[in-house]
């Protein structure tokens, strides 16, 4: 509700907050999405909403703890999260993660933007 | 399949000081990595690659907060041309922080910064490019929701991922 409510409105503490997180978001989404296995949770996500790690991990020849650790690092991206189905831990997939990554262009764009305001700020000083 | 992402990124800024001052802001290692966000080793030399770290800029507390997760993280820039007071241009792996990833395989994009004296200032542009080249713009881009939805995305992202890991 609150993630809502600050995309709407243009000012505020909270749409700042949001904007900050955002800033801060994009060398993590780019990391997230650089790894082959991370690529394939995301695409097995999509398919099969909330899944616990051990129906994650099947299939793949890697140890339940190297997906958890994969999953903690799409987690800290925004790219997924945590939730519990009963006594299970389920993971699924952050939209609006996904939807910042697909903004790629529009990302390295807001960075150019920060560095030269930064240069600008350098230069005029 | 054709998910063409498109190829460059152009700013224009007018900076209000002398043309040498900015090229030398531009130009200079250590002026470069203050605004920038690195540490750099040595300076630039034309067609020469020049490394560093990542590191938080000095000019903006706000932004060096937001780098610190990244600092130490290795970069490398490799500098194309240094036409004095008129053009400067580098090749670089956007994003390419993974430390468990080898980009130097991978294509770079090329930066370029052309300078124009005017009065009162300097019209700096910067265009990079060749997006169009670079994996993780095409991953990326396999996530845009314009045509076909969620379903339409994960079938590309699958496709994506099987055609990468298939030998």
């Amino acid at each position: 509700m609150l993630r809502s409510v600050s995309r709407r409105s243009s000012g505020g503490a909270k749409a700042e907050r949001h904007r900050s997180a955002r800033v801060a978001a994009p060398a993590a989404i780019f990391f997230a999405l650089g790894d082959e296995t991370r690529l394939r949770l995301i695409a097995r996500m999509s398919d099969g909403g909330p899944l616990s790690i051990a129906s994650l991990a099947d299939g793949f020849h890697i140890s339940r703890q190297a997906i958890s650790k994969h999953l903690r690092v799409m987690s800290d991206a925004g790219l997924a999260r945590c939730g519990r189905r009963g006594r299970e831990a389920v993971w699924q997939l952050e939209e609006d993660g996904l939807a910042e990554a697909s903004r790629y262009l529009q990302v390295i764009s807001k960075d150019w933007d920060d560095k030269l305001r930064r240069l600008k700020d350098l230069v005029e000083a | 399949m054709s998910t063409a992402v498109s190829d460059r990124i152009e700013k224009e800024v007018l900076l209000r000081a002398p043309l040498s001052r900015v090229w030398q802001a531009l130009t200079d290692a250590r002026e470069f990595e203050q605004w920038f966000g690195v540490r750099l080793d040595g300076q630039f030399k034309a067609g020469t690659p020049i490394h560093g770290k990542i590191t938080p800029t000095t000019v903006d507390p706000e932004v060096a907060k937001m780098q610190k997760p990244y600092e130490g993280m290795k970069f490398e820039i490799v500098i194309d041309r240094i036409e004095p007071k008129t053009l400067f241009s580098f090749r670089w792996h956007p994003f390419g922080i993974d430390p468990k990833v080898d980009y130097s395989s991978e294509p770079m994009t090329l930066v370029e910064f052309t300078l124009q004296e005017l009065p009162g200032g300097v019209r700096l542009k910067v265009v990079e490019s060749g997006f169009d080249k670079i994996p993780v713009a095409r991953r990326a881009q396999a996530f845009t929701a314009n045509e076909g939805g969620w379903a339409k995305q994960v079938e590309l992202i699958q496709k994506y991922v099987e055609k990468r890991v298939a030998p």
